[in-house]
């Protein structure tokens, strides 16, 4: 709590002390001076820092992020209608990256230097060392520009998806029993969180990778493969469960990073999460709406690790806190 | 002839070989040095090397492809009639900049904090790891946007907000070694005789500590090339006035379906520079110590 307060504060205090004057930058230049200072008064900019965060610190304790002054709207409104298509395209990012990276860093980990090492150990490093963002644009060139077999941006074709209920494509056509959308919602997602995923199936599966050969020559594998099991079984019964700590670890550590990721990756593929909003936020000088979306990102980075410190106790019973 | 005559004849060259094998240096580093080196030589030298102004604008040669495609330039020209060529040498001046002065002074920072901050322990070492805490709480690029929105656009901006995430990483390592360093029996021996704190620190800790940030420094290197593409192609990096690899993608975006080769080649620069970058570090990480694999790890 302290830490998030902390937080609050400093972004607070740095978006209020940057140069330019958001209202003469929303009210446009045509506006009279009078008119700028009723805004400003208005949206409490004419109040000293301190006392505009305190204000915002006290409202926010209650569930009230403020009023954007781009959206004419409540913030908390405003990201709750974003919130889903980030959640979706993480977590497809994350299901693209787990599916890619662990059966290829366990395969890697258990034939070090066979031709599925070097393949997966290429593919790790070419994972980590390109950009996401351009990968993205390259993705588009291809599969939306050449190929035309892959939208290149948004997050479903106009008149496909039904009236939204939760906000999450996906969960709305299922629920509507609507396969067109579903199919739709999927083709969307499938660039953006692909762009998004590269960087974490290459650290993913270089972590698995090390943990499996270092869990391999543990004493419990010899042993295990002295009473006899198959090769199949150690890998993933001993070796594997064995290996997963470090590799929950740095997936909960690379979840933050994908959140930072998902800022860009949503500007490519004009993709309407709540990353491509506090770019709007930043661009028009939207205080409340940027403190509202940092402080958004914050929490959900700062419960990420708390729920990874959880896991840990799942994966590994010797764990207790 | 005798067997062990034999055997010794054989084996001496095998031994001479594993020897000079041992004494190469790995693939990882030379590739990855060589690819360093070459960013340093086309960063230093662009107005040797860059074919045309990078600045210059041709506005009867826009959008014209690469030579192979029949187009006059090398990898073509942008919306604007820029040599892209030269537009991707000299981007590679804002790349270097960027990427040494980060892990210079993210460096200089946070190994000498890290370093005090286990040095001295108590007070000083639970204010220094809640900064580290109220920083690290942060998504790396979502800190330096936030800066970046305070400061706004420009060079010495951009290296700052890279720099305000960085140090950390040098810090947690550094801070953790330090605690180790300071209870053995050589430090102790340099207080038995007399040194202050700050001589035990600059001579006796900081050296100790120079393996490890090196590589910390290596991979933080990739980041920040990346990082201040990623910033620059938001808009938020480098002014456009100035060519660099980041905002040169940004400005492909419109022209993705008519001219690939300006969204191409600015981000193959990117590429094949934080690949080279990522491969020296692996290759200077298992050269120096086969242990700090595992102590980075954890």
């Amino acid at each position: 709590m302290p830490v998030l307060l902390l937080i609050t504060l400093l972004v607070f205090v740095l978006l209020h002390a940057a140069p330019g004057d958001p209202a003469s930058m929303l009210l446009g230049q045509e506006n009279t001076a009078a008119d700028l200072e009723q805004a400003r008064r208005r949206w409490g900019l004419d109040q000293p820092i301190l006392v505009q965060y305190f204000k915002f610190a006290a409202a926010a304790a209650t569930g009230d992020l403020g009023k954007s002054f781009r959206f004419s709207r409540p913030v908390k409104e405003v990201i709750a209608e974003r919130l889903p298509a980030t959640c979706e395209l993480a977590f497809f990012s994350i299901l693209i990256a787990l599916t890619l990276a662990i059966p290829l860093g366990v395969w890697s980990g258990a034939r070090p230097n066979s031709w599925i090492d070097n393949v997966g150990t290429s593919f790790g490093l070419f994972g980590i060392s390109m950009p996401n963002f351009w990968l993205g644009i390259m993705l588009i060139l291809v599969c939306a520009g050449s190929f035309h077999i892959l939208p290149s941006g948004g997050r479903s074709t106009y008149g496909v998806a039904g009236a939204p209920q939760t906000g999450f494509y996906f969960l709305d056509s299922l629920l509507d029993g609507n396969w067109a959308a579903l199919k739709d919602a999927m083709l969307h997602v499938l660039l953006p969180a692909l762009a998004l995923g590269a960087n974490m199936v290459g650290i993913l599966m270089r972590v698995t990778r090390s943990s499996v050969l270092d869990a391999d020559t543990e004493e419990y594998v010899i042993t295990a493969r002295a009473k006899g099991l198959g090769d199949r079984a150690v890998l993933w019964r001993h070796v594997f469960s064995n290996a997963l700590i470090p590799i929950v670890t740095v997936a909960g550590l690379e979840l933050g990073t994908l959140l930072s990721g998902s800022i860009i990756v949503e500007t490519v593929f004009a993709w309407p999460g709540i990353g491509s909003l506090l770019i709007t936020g930043v661009t028009s000088r939207d205080y409340p709406l940027v403190t509202g979306v940092v402080m958004m990102y914050t929490v959900a980075f700062v419960v990420i690790n708390l729920i990874i410190d959880a896991l840990y106790a799942v994966i590994d019973p010797r764990i207790r806190y | 002839m005798p067997s062990s005559i034999l055997e010794s004849a054989t084996d001496a060259p095998v031994a001479t070989r594993e020897a000079r094998r041992a004494r190469r240096l790995p693939l990882k580093v030379v590739v990855g040095g060589a690819v360093v080196a070459a960013l340093v030589i086309v960063g230093v030298l662009s107005p040797w090397l860059a074919p045309h102004d990078p600045q210059y604008q041709a506005l009867e040669a826009m959008l014209k492809p690469p030579e192979w495609l029949g187009g006059a330039h090398v990898l073509g020209t942008d919306n604007l009639g820029r040599d892209i060529l030269s537009r991707i040498i000299y981007g590679a001046r804002v790349s270097l900049l960027v990427a040494f002065a980060v892990v210079l002074i993210s460096g200089a920072v946070g190994i000498l904090l890290g370093a005090i901050s286990g040095y001295f322990g108590g007070k000083v070492d639970f204010a220094i790891q809640k900064l580290v805490e109220v920083v690290w709480a942060f998504p790396a690029l979502l800190l330096a946007i936030t800066i970046l929105a305070f400061l706004g656009q420009g060079l010495f901006n951009l290296i700052l907000a890279l720099v305000a995430q960085r140090w950390i990483q040098y810090c947690r390592v550094v801070r953790g070694q330090t605690l180790s360093l300071r209870d053995r029996d050589f430090v102790a021996a340099t207080r038995a005789l007399g040194a202050g704190s700050p001589r035990v620190i600059w001579r006796h800790i900081l050296p100790n500590l120079l393996q490890i940030s090196l590589v910390i420094g290596t991979f933080s290197m990739a980041s920040a090339i990346i990082s201040e593409a990623s910033l620059s192609f938001l808009g938020l990096g480098v002014p456009p006035g100035i060519p660099s690899w980041g905002t040169m993608l940004a400005d492909s975006r419109s022209y993705i379906s008519t001219a690939w080769w300006l969204a191409l080649f600015p981000g193959l620069a990117i590429f094949v520079t934080v690949l080279g970058i990522n491969l020296l570090g692996d290759g200077v990480r298992d050269l120096l110590d086969p242990r700090l694999k595992r102590a980075m790890k954890h």
